[in-house]
C-alpha cells in the first residue's frame, strides 16, 4: 500500500470511527430504554437508506463530472467541512465550546427516550423506530460523504470503503463487549485529526480543481507534488494552535454564548 | 404562505434544502463564504492565465486567513456578549 493509500484509509478509518461511535450512542440509549425490536428496525431501514444514497450520490459525481471539476467540487466540500470541524476544534481547545461528552449524551437520550409517549405506527415503537433512524442516517450521511470524497478524489474507492467497513466493525465489537456508549474514545481529539485531515485534502484537491477554468482544463500543480499534503497538515495544525492559544488568552468569559452546539 | 409552500414536496424540499444547508455549511457560514470567496478568486486567476505554483501557494495561504478572520469574528462576537 503506497503512503497516499495509507494516508486515506487512515483518514477515513478515524473519522468513521467518530461517527460510528455517536452513532451507537443514539442507538444504545433507545434500544435500553425503549426495547431493541423497534430500534433495530430504524438501524436496518436507516442502513438501507444510505446504500441507496451512497450508490446515487457516488455514482452520479464519478460518472458526471471530468476529473478536474470533480476535484473541485469534492475538494471544496471537504474544505469546507473539515474547516467546520477544526474551527469546533479550537473552540473547544480554547475554552469557548464544551467538550463533546459520550456519556452525557447518552444520558440525555436515554431521558428523552424515557420521557416520550408510546405512539404505535405499523406495529413499532414510532419514538424509537425515528429517533434511532435519523442518529444512524445522519452520522451515516458523514461517513458516506467522507468515504465518496475521499475514495474519489484519492482515485482508489475500495481502500475508503474498506476503512469504513474496518471502522463499523471495530466500534461494533466495542459496543456489543461493553454494552454501554464508548467513552473511553478520545473523540474530541480524534474530531481534531479527521478535522485537519479534511482540511488538508480539501485545500489540496480544491485548489488542483480550479485547473477546469484554465485553458486545457488540466488540474493545477502543485510544489513538490503530493509532498504538498505534509506540508498543508503542518500548515493547518501550527495554524489551529495558534488560534486556540491566542483565543484562551483573548477570552475570559465561559463557554455558552459562542453560537453552535456541544456536536 | 403559498399553496407550493404548504404542500407535501414543497415540505419535503424545504426540508432536503435545509438538511444540506446545515450538513455542508454547519452552524458558521462565514467558514463557507470565506472558503468559497477565495476559490471563486481563484478561478478569476486561473481564467486569467494565473495557474503557476505561486498562484496554488497564495490561494492556501488565502484559506488559512479567511478562517482566521472567521474564528476572530466568533471571537470578538463572544466578547461582546
Amino acid at each position: 500500500m503506497s503512503s497516499a493509500d495509507s494516508a486515506l484509509a487512515l483518514a477515513v478509518f478515524i473519522a468513521a470511527v467518530v461517527e460510528f461511535v455517536e452513532a451507537l450512542t443514539i442507538v444504545l440509549a433507545i434500544g435500553i430504554s425503549r426495547g431493541w425490536r423497534s430500534t433495530l428496525v430504524g438501524v436496518a431501514a436507516a442502513v438501507g437508506a444510505l446504500a441507496v444514497f451512497t450508490v446515487i450520490a457516488g455514482y452520479s459525481l464519478a460518472t458526471w463530472l471530468p476529473e478536474a471539476a470533480l476535484q473541485l467540487v469534492v475538494g471544496a466540500l471537504m474544505l469546507v467541512f473539515g474547516l467546520q470541524w477544526l474551527r469546533k476544534a479550537v473552540l473547544r481547545s480554547a475554552g469557548l465550546k464544551a467538550l463533546h461528552d459520550e456519556e452525557s449524551e447518552f444520558r440525555d437520550t436515554t431521558e428523552a427516550a424515557r420521557l416520550a409517549g408510546t405512539e404505535q405506527r405499523l406495529g413499532l415503537d414510532w419514538f424509537a423506530f425515528v429517533v434511532s433512524f435519523k442518529g444512524v442516517f445522519l452520522e451515516g450521511v458523514e461517513i458516506v460523504f467522507i468515504v465518496i470524497t475521499f475514495g474519489l478524489s484519492a482515485d482508489n474507492m475500495p481502500v475508503a470503503v474498506a476503512s469504513a467497513v474496518a471502522a463499523a466493525f471495530v466500534v461494533l465489537a466495542a459496543g456489543v463487549a461493553i454494552h454501554k456508549p464508548l467513552t473511553r474514545v478520545p473523540e474530541n481529539t480524534l474530531k481534531y485529526v479527521v478535522g485537519l485531515l479534511l482540511a488538508t485534502f480539501g485545500t489540496y484537491w480544491s485548489i488542483e480543481g480550479l485547473g477546469v477554468f484554465s485553458d486545457g482544463a488540466e488540474p493545477l500543480s502543485w510544489p513538490g507534488g503530493d509532498f504538498a499534503l505534509p506540508a498543508l497538515v503542518i500548515f493547518w495544525l501550527v495554524l489551529t494552535r495558534i488560534l486556540a492559544v491566542g483565543l484562551r488568552r483573548r477570552v475570559a468569559e465561559p463557554a455558552e454564548s459562542v453560537p453552535g452546539g456541544a456536536r | 404562505m403559498s399553496r407550493f409552500g404548504q404542500s407535501a414536496v414543497g415540505r419535503f424540499l424545504r426540508g432536503f434544502g435545509r438538511f444540506w444547508y446545515d450538513f455542508v455549511v454547519g452552524d458558521d457560514p462565514k467558514i463557507a463564504a470565506g472558503a468559497g470567496t477565495v476559490l471563486v478568486f481563484g478561478a478569476l486567476l486561473v481564467a486569467g492565465g494565473r495557474s503557476g505554483g505561486a498562484v496554488v501557494v497564495l490561494l492556501a495561504v488565502l484559506i488559512g486567513v479567511a478562517f482566521t478572520v472567521s474564528m476572530l469574528v466568533d471571537v470578538a462576537r463572544h466578547r461582546d456578549g
